[in-house]
């Protein structure tokens, strides 16, 4: 079984996102970047899958510029077999991505595709969605738990108030939520192994993708600051403000 | 323009973020429309009638619309959208799992969670959890948008639209439900109380957890949260999770327990109006969005606070 695993390059989970001035966007500009955490849960799922015997191949795949290779690396260090650069400069809407995913899945074939359930730079959660759709392919969103057997794999599933369980038919699309897994770190060896694994380059305008937005970005601003509050010195303080200032007891 | 707004209800009750999401949907157009899709779910929506502004329900019943397959979902919504040029949907777990699909479908974008509407084709949503805010335009013709419920009031009741049944679709080929279990709970629900208390990692274990902060939410008739530390380590069951990651919420009052405050438990509940937070160490960062900041060990403050309420007529 093979499991394609698409990755994104994003901010660092640990560091402050800061608008620019011209309220352009985010400022990225030196900024430490690493794996979107959701997509380090799903390469940590297909590589547990594939040391169970599951899975026989681990392709990792990102869409985005030449530093995105860095974030294949990182995913064949974990244990990926080998990745696939979609390469471009633009930043691609969700949409866009799902097309992309789409035609390079048409040449892979895949069984699976594990994916982020979002990304936390542009918080959509709507590409694996959106893939399932335009593959027809089955979908189990926000995993917590996954089990694969023969053609077909039962998901567990965060939903509001409790858990969900579906079982799909394979192939389909599961993307991962914070509990599926905790990612392993790379160790060094694997780090080393990981640059003599096959990274494969391809411009995006070779796919012949429709890739345009729908979306223009008037501005990006800072959300308002909340004003600084005050100190209380007992929680007996505390009631009586709660109660007589702020009127919410 | 037409607006269609998709219920969010558990097929026995209608949830408040529906009233929310239709508040959104008015400021769009004065044709707002609601649609409930589940089973069984024909109290849903009469509930879903008397909401001010609203034109007409539909009502569409299959088990599989009552087990929120996103598949059955979007066969239903997207031959509606014919007669509609923009579908609101909350953005609860439910609404995110279908409503990107409606989007692909359509082949338009999904302008997601949306706190605010400039125009009929701009929208104001968070991105990198709520640290920016987005202004975005759309040039799409149908608009597919998930709203963040906690930012909007509650459209009033006082209603009377005409209820009409609509087909159900077939039920998909190769998503089968197998079950679901969720939590049953005297409590008001995270994403809608008036009042949360959260309690963090400071807990130390699952029992502290409990100890600690269910008599606390059952004075103040409080929903509980926690943040993803506490979670994680798994003192509190995943749906507590207040976060980039996990619910966002906007109560009247959020009192904070023993909860640092990472940038994503911030993003989280930030909007809530009055914020309360408790921690022995007087450099968290909970304290920079704090209104009232106590500065003690939970263990002798929460007992406290407990007297005070009590002393107070709570």
């Amino acid at each position: 079984m093979k499991v394609l695993v698409p990755v994104k390059r994003v901010i660092d989970y640990n560091v402050k996102a800061r608008v620019k001035p011209d309220q352009s966007g985010v400022d990225l500009a030196n900024v430490k970047m690493s794996m979107n955490p959701f997509c380090e849960i799903a390469v940590e799922e297909a590589v547990r899958l594939k040391e169970k015997g599951v899975a026989t191949e681990v392709v990792a795949i990102s869409i985005g510029p030449a530093q995105a290779g860095e974030t294949l690396r990182t995913a064949l260090a974990m244990g990926a077999d080998r990745a696939i650069l979609i390469q471009t400069a633009d930043d691609l809407e969700p949409l866009a991505v799902a097309k992309v995913l789409k035609a390079v899945i048409a040449e892979e074939s895949p069984d699976l595709v594990l994916m982020g359930k979002q990304a936390i730079d542009g918080d959509n959660n709507a590409t694996g969605q959106m893939l399932a759709t335009l593959l027809d392919w089955p979908q189990a969103t926000f995993a917590s738990a996954l089990e694969v057997s023969g053609k077909k794999a039962k998901v567990t599933r965060e939903v509001d108030g409790g858990l969900q369980t579906l079982e799909v038919d394979l192939p389909a699309i599961v993307t991962a939520d914070l509990r599926l897994n905790e990612p392993r770190y790379a160790s060094l060896p694997n780090i080393m192994k990981a640059k003599k694994k096959e990274l494969a380059i391809k411009e995006l305008a070779s796919l012949g993708v429709d890739t345009a937005p729908r979306l223009k970005v008037l501005k990006v601003t800072e959300p308002p600051k909340r004003a600084g509050g005050i100190k209380v010195e007992t929680a007996a303080d505390l009631v009586s403000k709660l109660k007589t200032e702020a009127g919410v007891l | 323009m037409a607006v269609l707004v998709i219920a969010d209800h558990d097929n026995a009750h209608l949830r408040d973020t529906t009233e929310k999401t239709v508040t959104a949907a008015l400021k769009l157009s004065s044709d707002v429309d609601i649609l409930v899709a589940g089973q069984g779910a024909k109290g849903v929506a009469d509930a879903a009638a008397k909401i001010t502004g609203v034109r007409k329900v539909l009502l569409a019943e299959s088990a599989e619309l009552g087990e929120g397959l996103a598949e059955s979902m979007e066969a239903l919504v997207v031959p509606l959208m014919s007669g509609y040029d923009a579908v609101l949907t909350p953005a609860t777990s439910q609404g995110k799992n279908f409503s990107p699909r409606i989007a692909a479908r359509l082949d338009v974008a999904q302008i997601s969670e949306i706190v605010d509407v400039v125009d009929a084709n701009t929208f104001i949503r968070p991105i990198y959890a709520g640290n920016a805010l987005e202004t975005v335009q759309s040039s799409d013709a149908k608009k597919v948008i998930t709203v963040r419920p906690t930012v909007f009031k509650a459209a009033a009741d006082g209603g009377s639209a005409k209820l009409e049944s609509i087909p159900a679709p077939a039920k998909p080929a190769k998503t089968h439900f197998v079950d679901q279990k969720l939590v049953k709970s005297e409590r008001p629900e995270l994403s809608g109380a008036k009042i949360v208390v959260s309690g963090g990692r400071a807990m130390g274990s699952a029992e502290e957890f409990t100890r600690v902060i269910d008599p606390l939410a059952d004075k103040l008739g409080a929903a509980i949260g926690a943040s993803r530390a506490a979670v994680d380590a798994g003192y509190a069951p995943n749906d507590y999770q207040v976060g980039q990651t996990g619910k966002v919420v906007a109560p009247e009052l959020y009192i904070a327990i023993g909860i640092s405050g990472a940038i994503q438990h911030l993003a989280g509940m930030k909007d809530s109006k009055v914020i309360v937070a408790i921690n022995k160490d007087a450099d968290a960062p909970i304290f920079q969005v704090a209104d009232y900041g106590l500065v003690a060990d939970y263990k002798t403050a929460v007992p406290d606070l407990m007297s005070a309420l009590t002393a107070a007529g709570k």
